[in-house]
């Protein structure tokens, strides 16, 4: 038997589990989206998702590009911190702490925030007890804020452990150098830092969007009915009216969402790069 | 003259770098406090539920603390027990089928000669790539067609399919770097190729298959959303039961079952933050 050939029958088993249980699902959806029960051609599904859901999208595209937005800032100020304070038990605890929820599940991490930022929840009981606020004063941070809230605080880990990542595997002598040169630490992270590990950056946060759209139980437990994020409409629209064509058509809007943030992603990259003019 | 304005300038310089410095450590101490509650606090207030019997508003503590649901949860008979050894059953099941496939396509892809390898790691890495969601309905879908909707099997071969990236990624690492002479030497000595694998190739990459199956079982174990519309409402795993019940506002049978799910997470993070350090993760795929 030749090499490649039992190469392919050692793959196979794997790649078909992928091909079957996940490209033919994803192939579906696409093929459900754009068609009547008939198998004919046909776009009323997306009229139907535009004149129900338009204002959720809205809500959803909000909601992921806050989210995306804070989890760059945040995780570049920790990932600067760790790799240029001048503090080693500082970094120390902080490298501790960052990643503590990267393994603790969404829907812990959901259940967590419900009673957190509820109108009673520790958050404002805390800031009355401290007399920052009274009783009557308190609000329920549940709704957008809250979503936005819970997928920065549990994706902040991931998006960390690859930025941080990225700047220690840089080469140290320009960082010593520019040091050398009496750059500011905030110089060198947007002068020598920054240029280098922007690649990181965009995979850490395109990768928190997939995350963000793939995530059902955030919306569903943080969420607040009206409006609310199309992946919770998703859930409805199979599990009340068992309508596959406009819950699929919904699902288009997300990889969308998803692939218009790659593509933006790609496209700065290819501009730094000199491709585009 | 010139000398003593000279040191004098070098005295104010250090003065002030040392001002900065002493700045910049408040402010940074600062940065970490405030991390440190906003991390700490909803886990506080998690703990704090599994052990309040009643808390209204607006009281700051609960009214009543006690350890009453704890019994309830615990009791042989409760939802928890039962869906706690369905979700360990499923987990280890989904380990098993991915270890199954990834060590055969791990060993395959650990040798960089092998056409369209990055083909291959790529497709791995799809189920990964793409906001799963859409795709778990249509699982839904077309297992509801194969008889696979609501059975034990089915939410298995989900949850292996999602964990396939990391049992694979990380099996190619793990074969990829095990000393090539062994297995030459072994077979230079006359044992069989399946001799070898299984003696001399897998106790090698056997750290890495193990990190592996940690993923998967972590994955399996806080998975909801494939087994939302593949599993329920037959199959009832912990992570379901805790949406059920959170949704009912029975937030101390919903904390108590999110504290069982921590466990593992906590553990295993412990454990894997040994091996796994951010300058490693940068070398993982290559």
């Amino acid at each position: 038997m030749r090499a490649s050939t039992s190469n392919l029958l050692l793959i196979g088993p794997a790649a078909l589990m992928v091909l079957a249980l996940f490209l033919y699902p994803l192939f579906f959806s696409l093929v459900s989206a754009f068609t009547q029960d008939d198998l004919s051609f046909t776009l009323a599904h997306f009229v139907k998702v535009f004149e129900l859901y338009s204002n959720d999208i809205k809500f959803t595209v909000i909601i992921v590009l806050s989210s995306v937005v804070l989890l760059a800032i945040l995780s570049i100020g920790i990932a600067a911190t760790l790799t240029l304070s001048p503090f080693p038990k500082l970094v120390a605890v902080l490298a501790l702490l960052y990643r503590l929820p990267l393994f603790i599940p969404f829907i812990v991490a959901a259940q967590m925030m419900r009673t957190f930022l509820a109108k009673n929840g520790l958050m404002n009981n805390t800031l009355v007890a401290m007399g920052v606020m009274t009783p009557l004063e308190t609000v329920s941070l549940l709704g957008w804020s809250g979503i936005i809230i819970t997928f920065v605080w549990k994706q902040l880990a991931f998006s960390t452990l690859l930025i941080s990542g990225a700047m220690a595997a840089l080469n140290r002598d320009q960082i010593q150098a520019a040091q050398n040169l009496g750059a500011s630490r905030l110089r060198i992270l947007v002068d020598v830092i920054l240029p280098q590990v922007m690649p990181t950056i965009g995979v850490a946060l395109v990768l928190s969007t997939v995350t963000i759209m793939s995530v059902l139980s955030v919306p569903l437990m943080i969420g607040t009915g009206s409006p609310t994020m199309i992946t919770a409409d998703i859930a409805f629209r199979v599990n009340s009216y068992g309508d596959y064509h406009v819950a699929n058509a919904l699902g288009m809007v997300s990889y969308l969402i998803c692939a218009g943030l790659a593509w933006f992603y790609l496209r700065q990259s290819l501009k730094d790069k000199g491709a585009l003019s | 003259m010139s000398q003593t304005m000279t040191i004098q300038h070098r005295g104010f310089r250090s003065l002030k770098a040392r001002f900065t410095l002493r700045w910049s450590f408040w402010a940074q101490t600062a940065f970490i406090t405030i991390l440190a509650l906003a991390l700490f606090g909803p886990i506080a207030n998690l703990l704090i539920w599994t052990i309040a019997e009643t808390w209204y508003f607006p009281h700051t503590l609960p009214n009543q603390w006690g350890l009453k649901y704890w019994q309830q949860v615990f009791n042989p008979y409760s939802d928890v027990s039962g869906s706690l050894i369905t979700s360990i059953i499923i987990a280890l099941c989904a380990v098993v089928v991915c270890l199954l496939v990834s060590i055969p396509a791990g060993y395959a892809l650990s040798k960089h000669t092998m056409p369209w390898r990055v083909g291959f790691m790529l497709l791995f890495l799809i189920p990964q790539a793409f906001p799963n969601l859409t795709v778990y309905i249509n699982i839904a879908r077309i297992f509801y067609d194969w008889g696979l909707n609501g059975t034990l099997l089915g939410v298995v071969l989900v949850h292996s399919v999602h964990g396939l990236m990391y049992s694979v990624w990380i099996s190619v690492a793990a074969f990829s770097s095990i000393d090539p002479m062994l297995s030459r030497a072994s077979r230079n000595l006359g044992a069989g190729p399946i001799y070898t694998f299984i003696h001399v190739v897998l106790p090698q990459a056997a750290p890495g298959l193990i990190a592996a199956s940690i993923f998967v079982f972590l994955e399996s174990l806080d998975e909801f959303t494939g087994t939302f519309f593949v599993g329920a409402p037959e199959v009832t795993t912990l992570p379901l039961l805790l949406y059920t019940a959170s949704m009912e506002g029975n937030y101390q049978i919903s904390s108590i079952t999110a504290l069982i799910l921590l466990i593992p997470s906590i553990g295993f993070m412990l454990i894997i933050n040994k091996f796994m350090r951010p300058e490693m993760l940068s070398k993982l795929g290559k």
